[in-house]
């Protein structure tokens, strides 16, 4: 047991729980901290992985800025308390169901298929010893090997950033 | 031996930084108060130990000892967490800022930084988005709509200028080629400081500081005369006082990123060459102090000095001029690195000139758009036009 192992449980442990209290928490304020809470156990999970800098874009993008604004939007709108009966009625259960029926068989495929082969345990950790990705490698293959899609994202962002400035721009019109 | 590298160094390094910052907190306040005092012709707090030098140790313990208050309407269990979510993301920054070059002890290379990490920049952008927490969260269990106001502005103001303050940093990334605060200072050393290459990012991003802390003329989040005391409205006691102490902890972390980023870390002009390995790594640390202090020194001065923004002006200024300049100052830094071979004459004159020239073009259609306003308010009426009548 390394204390890599203590680290993994610890960060694994507080990001399932994290998770977990985040649907069972009654209050969304509440249920928002802790998604805060497991976004910064998955970026330590991260770190483990020798992935720093997709840990501290996780913080800085989800935690620092995301979430913030769903803060800010939980605090104006002033939601009360919500129950559950309330939140998830008719067809939205239905497809709550059929999702959740889906991911858990996705999860358990997964898990079974990575515990049978016996390549997995070895090969990863190798990896998480060797390669500790810097910044400029991220920035060549994002720039070689994956510049189509890094492009797509960036005309997305415009799109949206775009959307979002004609959506709020007012004309100044005379009062009348 | 290995022990003693791995364990025991570490521990002795963060307990010297932890406590250095606490000092340094109390240190400031008295300074504050004395500096205000001496600013506005007045002696300021000089009766608890030489020139006033235990008021904050008087203050801590009036904190102490005072009732720890938790109002009945209060939402509790935030109420309480909140202090701490400011104060916590305000000391972890420290971890990854050099505070001198090495000395060497016992035959070791000791850093005079607690780790040294490869993102050490992006480190700090994501503890300090995390302090925007401590004040939402505070403001919103105080249940109080003060607070909430306060809580509301800060976070608005902390998101819009923590872009400038990311943006501003990329062009002294790209001439360092390194995200590590160490490499940074070290290359700085061997060339010019950073603050002359990019001299509009450096005020872009001093003032985009200046918002984070929340200190005037940016401190809409707790204007006195409009919200009470904004966020801490209803903290007393010890509470109050971590919030207190995480503002002034934010100013220290603050200066002394800003002076490793941009001011040239612990260098200044091969002084910090001088002596032995011992000597020249406590000259550089002294260097590095003294370069904090006279930053922090500014930040009371522009407190004393600098009337408070407005709401909307302060929106205008953040995202009409300090964005635009901190995106210049990184196209202008790119594309003359290419073009000029990398010459740091040229990028440090590119920048100023770029800065000006969008400085200028933002400012003339901000005159267009007041000239286009007044005048519809002239044809509608606008509200002097009723004491013309008057008169």
């Amino acid at each position: 047991m390394t204390a890599e192992h203590i680290l993994f449980f610890i960060f694994g442990g507080v990001s399932l729980i994290g998770a977990i209290s985040v649907i069972s928490f009654r209050h969304p304020i509440y249920s928002a901290l802790a998604l805060i809470v497991t976004f910064f156990a998955q970026a330590g999970l991260f770190v483990l992985l020798g992935a720093h800098f997709v840990a501290a874009v996780q913080v800085i993008v989800y935690a620092g800025a995301i979430m913030v604004l769903f803060l800010f939007v939980i605090m104006l709108l002033n939601l009360g308390t919500l129950s559950l009966k309330g939140a998830l009625s008719g067809k939205l259960k239905g497809f709550a169901i059929i999702l959740g029926i889906l991911l858990a068989i996705e999860g358990i495929y997964i898990a079974v298929t990575t515990l049978n082969n016996p390549n997995t345990a070895v090969a990863s950790s190798e990896v998480a010893a060797d390669t500790s990705y810097s910044i400029s490698e991220i920035g060549e293959l994002l720039f070689s090997d994956y510049l189509l899609p890094f492009e797509v994202t960036s005309l997305i962002l415009l799109a949206a950033l775009i959307g979002v400035i004609v959506l709020v721009k007012r004309e100044n019109q005379p009062e009348n | 031996m290995n022990l003693l590298i791995d364990i025991v160094i570490p521990i002795v390094k963060m307990l010297i930084i932890v406590h250095m910052l606490i000092i340094g907190v109390m240190v400031m306040i008295w300074s504050e108060r004395r500096v205000s005092g001496w600013i506005q012709d007045r002696l300021g707090p000089n009766r608890v130990g030489p020139q006033g030098l235990l008021q904050p140790i008087a203050d801590g313990i009036k904190f102490l000892f005072k009732e720890d208050l938790i109002p009945n309407h209060v939402d509790k269990p935030l109420y309480v967490l909140a202090p701490a979510m400011l104060l916590v993301p305000a000391m972890i920054t420290v971890a990854v800022v050099p505070f001198g070059s090495s000395i060497e002890l016992f035959g070791e290379t000791i850093n005079l930084q607690i780790a040294d990490i490869n993102i050490g920049v992006l480190y700090i952008l994501a503890i300090t988005s995390l302090g925007v927490y401590g004040v939402v969260i505070g403001a919103w269990a105080s249940n109080n709509k003060y607070s909430l106001l306060g809580g509301l502005r800060s976070s608005a103001q902390m998101i819009s200028y923590e872009l400038t303050l990311g943006l501003s940093i990329i062009g002294v990334l790209m001439l360092s080629e390194s995200l590590s605060l160490r490499d940074i200072a070290i290359a700085q050393g061997e060339g010019v400081w950073n603050c002359f290459i990019h001299l509009p990012a450096f005020l872009a991003f001093t003032t985009a500081m200046y918002a984070e802390t929340n200190r005037l003329p940016f401190d809409l989040a707790e204007a006195e005369q409009e919200l009470v005391a904004g966020y801490h409205t209803e903290y007393s006691s010890m509470k109050f006082a971590m919030f207190f102490m995480a503002e002034y902890m934010n100013m220290i972390v603050g200066s002394a990123v800003t002076v490793t980023l941009f001011l040239g870390g612990w260098h200044f002009f091969g002084l910090e060459q001088i002596g032995g390995p011992v000597w020249s790594g406590i000259i550089s640390f002294a260097i590095f102090f003294i370069k904090t202090g006279i930053f922090l020194f500014v930040f009371i001065w522009v407190r004393w000095t600098l009337p408070r923004f407005r709401y909307d002006q302060l929106m205008n200024f953040g995202w009409k001029f300090l964005l635009p300049v901190a995106l210049t100052s990184i196209v202008v830094t790119g594309t003359l690195w290419i073009v000029t071979n990398g010459s740091q004459l040229w990028i440090g004159i590119g920048n100023v000139v770029a800065a000006f020239i969008v400085i200028s073009i933002v400012a003339g259609i901000f005159m267009v758009d007041n000239n286009k306003r007044a005048t519809i308010d002239n044809t509608v009426g606008s509200p002097l036009s009723g004491l013309d009548a008057i008169e």
